[in-house]
């Protein structure tokens, strides 16, 4: 991915440097982060604005100012949704 | 005759026709059919991001919510739970506290659950949303729905995508003359004259989104459901001439040639 190379702090496949790690479940599907990670590193190492995404952390929404205090712990369940062509 | 504004939960707007965003070939034409169409509130869907596509998917790359209205929708739902988480996903989001709620009961007609749709109308109001109410042609669910404290109540010209037209206009016209709240025809409509038929019956507005997205110029439908809805509306207010089943001549019988006078 290249969001690695321009992210100096974590690796986002989670690989490297001997950091534990966490595993979540994102968008119902297995993922490893680095542990201790906020959901807003994840969604800059996803490239993700957070203005476009809306986050819900184990069932629980976050509010877009409240993303960098989220800490990603083990089992959590992240679901990040936005806005798509519908009736 | 002179037509009132169309104000729904306090919100006035121009246009009485509300289009949908999905089904379309691509996001270009979404945006240009939106725009022939005059629409000023489109509904959009919550889903979740798809992270092995392009960032671009959601809507708001193509959509600004400071120019066009974005009604987050329930679509797909078949719980009160889901519906309410879907409602607040939607809210956080987006800019308002607005709903089109739909709980559906079942797969091969995607009617409505009225049950829940209920239950789901009464929690949301009392979480402060706006809730517009898609529900079946029954009168009763829709006044429940006004009870509930709805900003709008949205029953169906016929199902889903089927594009069938308006099934039981007499319904449509009760439930119209029996509540306060807008009414809004949602889904069914499936070709202009569809569109003009409903609003015939008197309603506030309609609600459409395969009709215009699935036509093979969705800018030319559009263009075409923007002309039908007006019509139809001026159709009403302007009041029907008796139907029946004798002709009547348009002409005078009088002043015929050859006819003996006294």
């Amino acid at each position: 991915m290249t969001s690695a190379q321009s992210d100096g702090e974590t690796g986002a496949t989670g690989i490297s440097r001997g950091r534990p790690e966490v595993s979540i479940v994102l968008n119902g599907r297995a993922r490893v982060v680095e542990a201790g990670s906020s959901v807003r590193t994840l969604l800059r190492q996803l490239e993700l604005d957070p203005g476009m995404v809306v986050v819900e952390h184990n069932r629980r929404i976050l509010a877009r100012g409240a993303l960098a205090d989220a800490e990603i712990q083990e089992g959590d369940r992240i679901e990040l949704v936005h806005f798509v062509g519908g009736g | 005759m002179k037509d009132s504004a169309f104000v729904i939960g306090g919100k006035r707007f121009a246009s009485r026709l509300i289009v949908g965003t999905g089904k379309y070939r691509d996001n270009g034409e979404m945006v240009a059919a939106i725009r022939a169409s005059g629409a000023e509130m489109v509904t959009v869907a919550v889903r979740r991001v798809d992270l092995d596509r392009s960032r671009e998917e959601g809507i708001l790359h193509h959509l600004d919510p400071s120019k066009i209205f974005l009604l987050p929708n329930t679509a797909g739902c078949y719980t009160v739970a889901d519906a309410l988480r879907y409602a607040r996903l939607g809210r956080a989001a987006g800019l308002n506290k607005w709903i089109k709620l739909e709980v559906i009961g079942d797969e091969r007609t995607l009617l409505p659950d009225t049950a829940a749709t209920l239950e789901a109308a009464v929690e949301l109001v009392a979480d402060g949303f706006k809730v517009m109410a898609y529900t079946n042609d029954d009168l009763i669910t829709a006044m429940r729905l006004e009870d509930a404290g709805c900003v709008a109540v949205m029953p169906l010209a016929s199902p889903i995508g089927s594009g069938l037209g308006v099934v039981n206009p007499y319904y449509i016209r009760e439930i119209k003359r029996r509540l306060s709240v807008p009414i809004i025809v949602d889904a069914g409509v499936g070709t202009a004259s569809d569109a003009c038929v409903t609003m015939e019956q008197g309603v506030d507005g309609v609600l459409m989104n395969t009709a215009i997205a699935v036509a093979d110029d969705p800018v030319g439908m559009a263009r075409a459901m923007e002309l039908a809805v007006r019509a139809g509306r001026e159709a009403y207010l302007a009041g029907r001439m008796q139907a029946r089943e004798i002709a009547v001549p348009s002409s005078p019988a009088a002043g015929m040639l050859d006819r003996e006078t006294n």
